[in-house]
């Protein structure tokens, strides 16, 4: 008699979303609550996702009691999780602590966010785990933030933009780093990010749709840079999971950055192996947005390139709103080990779930 | 006696192997300046003793050593700069490997320059330039018109002006310009591009202040040299979405330098994001890949080297009849340039390798 599996799922990107400033005043001190009352500060914008545009709400997400979608508990549980049948959902609160330039804010609001996520999310949910958020901008702070929450096991990764203001692999970032690997935790690069530069090489776009768009490239810079400055030889045991990258544009990357490898690697004489190498073994990817080609089979030859199908990761987006459905239009076309691999043991693996 | 003997040998053995190979359009080479100094013959006093005082200022941008210049084998017995004669480039490039047509690409300080006074008339000097020391000299070679894009009103006139010399088969614009190349701002050069039938080009690298990067400067030159994909796809984003290919229904786009693999993903990611955000575009009535496949062409190098040979079919598939819109380019006689020789993959039929070679060039510069 064959061994039933359950259908177990793990959701690798679930949003929550802070409603407004003042819900974070339980987790404020006095002298901040008071400094953002006085400057008339609304919290830290998020204008990578416009809050009422259709990628950022699906329908049926936006709360009755208003607020954005994401900032309810009761409704994640019942779209997110219930229906979909997740077992295990992981949060990332994408508040952009980032755009805040005076350090102490930055850090004080990304406590209040961790110190938030875990009293009106993880206490009340038991399927939720959570991603720490960091003052990217100052790695420092970033670190003293992680090894702060840290002890507390339902954070199993730090969040990290994946607009930052240098390329995530660089020195300056070592503190960060070494953080997320002291304490095991998984490196989580997420769309978005609110750095001073604009989001492409030629400036800023006039539309969201080409910031939207352009956001992928900046993935590939992420991973390029991870690489080639040697993180992921220093730190073995480091685990990065791209999320919300879309993943149809990596075999191509892969291809021109082993072939630059090829080429160049005597000025990085520490990158040892072909980066692709080193990508398949470190770097996961979340499945949404799926950016298919018209033809699944050509889905299917995209995954086959990845050349390794360890490195999917389910992920819904909730409650961000995308073109495909990862059901029909990816893993109905793959072959029953694979989609379980892609629906949990992947997830698992990463997260030691 | 002996010299002539030698010559004569050196010659029937590039007549030789010049039949061997099939001819070829290539769609980027370099014509290289020695020194700032090969233009002074082009500009007025006023420049000349501009430069002599302050040279070029151009944005800080960084510096990546790259400890690689160009090709030893082009660089001149006279000991300029390898690239910056044309005899060489046609006795150790065109001539051996069989080169019908070349399209020059000078990479000139014009365009970088922040004085756009001057990087303007640094741009009609190139072309002077171009027209007395290549164009007049080699009749294979067709050439891109150099531009300061950055002060469009200037461009379009030096576009007007050199227009009429068919020679000049295209536009260049550098990789990182100072906006999203759809902006308003450069459609007076797109204006002129569409009166005389001139296609746009983008070749890689070249940066007017903007990290190559959406998350800032990279710290090596492996890094740098691998992300001219991204200032191009953000560039062919803008041109679609700003709407310039609607406004001007002749204009056409070629790549130049940044590979071709990322396109299709692109494709499919404009398409998405247009799906789900047409609301806010809704001057762009057509889905984003359908006009990409009509306007943009790109030149292969440096072409992708994927993992499995079957993989570059795959990629070529994803093209679909976009496969058309590719062109070989060596980029001669930089050190990381294609060898037309190995550059296309063997497992590609025969057909599409002399459309990407040959074919598909002669159409679109009506060669």
């Amino acid at each position: 008699m064959g061994e039933i599996t359950p259908p177990v799922l793990v959701d690798c990107d679930l949003h929550c979303e802070v409603p407004r400033v003042e819900a974070l005043f339980p987790y404020l001190a006095e002298h901040w609550i008071e400094h953002i009352q006085n400057t008339m500060f609304k919290g830290a914008s998020v204008s990578y996702y416009p809050r009422r545009s259709p990628v950022a709400a699906r329908p049926g997400s936006l709360p009755d009691g208003g607020g954005p979608a994401g900032s309810s508990l009761e409704l994640l549980r019942a779209q997110a999780l219930d229906e979909a049948g997740v077992e295990i959902g992981i949060l990332g609160c994408l508040y952009a602590v980032d755009s805040v330039h005076n350090p102490d804010v930055a850090l004080a609001m990304a406590s209040a966010v961790n110190d938030w996520q875990r009293a009106e999310w993880l206490d009340r949910e038991p399927r939720l785990r959570g991603s720490i958020v960091v003052p990217v901008q100052i790695p420092e702070l970033a670190a003293r933030e992680i090894d702060r929450v840290a002890d507390d096991p339902r954070f199993v990764q730090v969040l990290l933009p994946v607009r930052t203001e240098h390329p995530l692999g660089s020195r300056l970032y070592r503190p960060l780093w070494e953080a997320i690997v002291r304490h095991r935790l998984v490196a989580a690069i997420h769309f978005g990010g609110a750095p001073v530069q604009p989001p492409t090489p030629t400036g800023w776009p006039s539309y969201y749709l080409e910031e939207y768009v352009a956001m992928a490239q900046v993935f590939a810079t992420q991973l390029t840079s991870l690489v080639v400055e040697g993180v992921f030889d220093l730190h073995p045991s480091l685990r990065v999971a791209l999320l919300e990258s879309g993943f149809t544009w990596l075999p191509a990357h892969l291809w021109r950055f082993d072939k630059e490898w090829r080429n160049l690697r005597r000025q990085v004489p520490w990158v040892k192996r072909a980066p692709s190498e080193y990508v398949r073994e470190q770097v996961r990817v979340s499945i949404q947005p799926l950016d298919a080609p018209p033809e699944p089979r050509q889905l299917v030859e995209i995954v086959d390139q990845l050349g390794s199908d360890d490195m999917l990761l389910y992920a819904s987006d909730y409650p961000h709103r995308h073109a495909f459905d990862v059901e029909t239009d990816l893993l109905a076309h793959l072959p029953e080990a694979s989609r379980r691999k892609i629906r949990s043991e992947n997830a698992r693996a990463l997260y030691r779930l | 006696m002996v010299d002539t003997l030698t010559a004569t040998t050196v010659d029937r053995e590039v007549e030789a192997r010049a039949r061997t190979r099939p001819a070829i359009i290539d769609c980027d080479v370099h014509n290289e300046l020695d020194s700032i100094k090969d233009l002074y013959p082009y500009l007025s006093k006023r420049w000349r003793d501009h430069l002599d005082a302050f040279g070029v200022r151009h944005p800080n941008s960084g510096y990546y050593p790259r400890f690689m210049d160009n090709r030893e084998d082009a660089r001149p017995p006279s000991g300029r700069r390898s690239g910056s004669e044309v005899g060489v480039l046609r006795d150790r490039y065109l001539e051996p490997y069989n080169v019908a047509f070349a399209i020059l690409n000078p990479l000139s300080p014009a365009p970088v320059t922040l004085d756009l006074e001057l990087g303007s008339a640094l741009a009609t000097a190139v072309n002077d330039w171009q027209v007395a020391e290549w164009l007049d000299r080699e009749p294979r070679l067709r050439a891109s018109i150099v531009i300061q894009n950055e002060h469009p009103a200037a461009a379009a006139e030096e576009v007007r002006r050199r227009a009429r010399d068919r020679r000049f088969v295209q536009v260049l614009f550098m990789g990182r310009t100072q906006e999203p190349m759809g902006r308003r701002k450069y459609w007076p050069i797109y204006e002129a591009c569409a009166e005389h039938g001139l296609h746009l080009a983008s070749h890689a690298f070249g940066a007017y202040g903007h990290p190559i990067t959406g998350a800032g400067h990279a710290s090596f030159y492996i890094e740098d040299h691998t992300s001219p994909p991204q200032a191009v796809q953000a560039n062919i984003t803008s041109l679609v979405v700003e709407g310039v290919f609607d406004r001007f229904p002749c204009l056409r786009f070629v790549s130049v330098e940044n590979g071709f693999g990322w396109l299709p993903a692109l494709l499919w990611r404009l398409d998405a994001a247009w799906g789900l955000l047409r609301a806010e575009v809704p001057h762009l009535e057509r889905r984003p890949s359908e006009i990409v496949r009509e306007r943009v062409w790109l030149s292969t190098q440096p072409i992708e080297e994927p993992h499995r040979p079957e993989q570059m079919l795959e990629l070529l598939d994803h093209f679909g009849e976009m496969r058309d819109h590719l062109m070989l380019a060596s980029d001669y006689p930089h050190w990381d340039g294609d060898n037309p020789d190995v550059a296309l993959p063997s497992q590609l039929p025969e057909e599409w390798k002399r459309r990407i070679r040959f074919d598909n060039a002669r159409e679109l510069y009506g060669l």
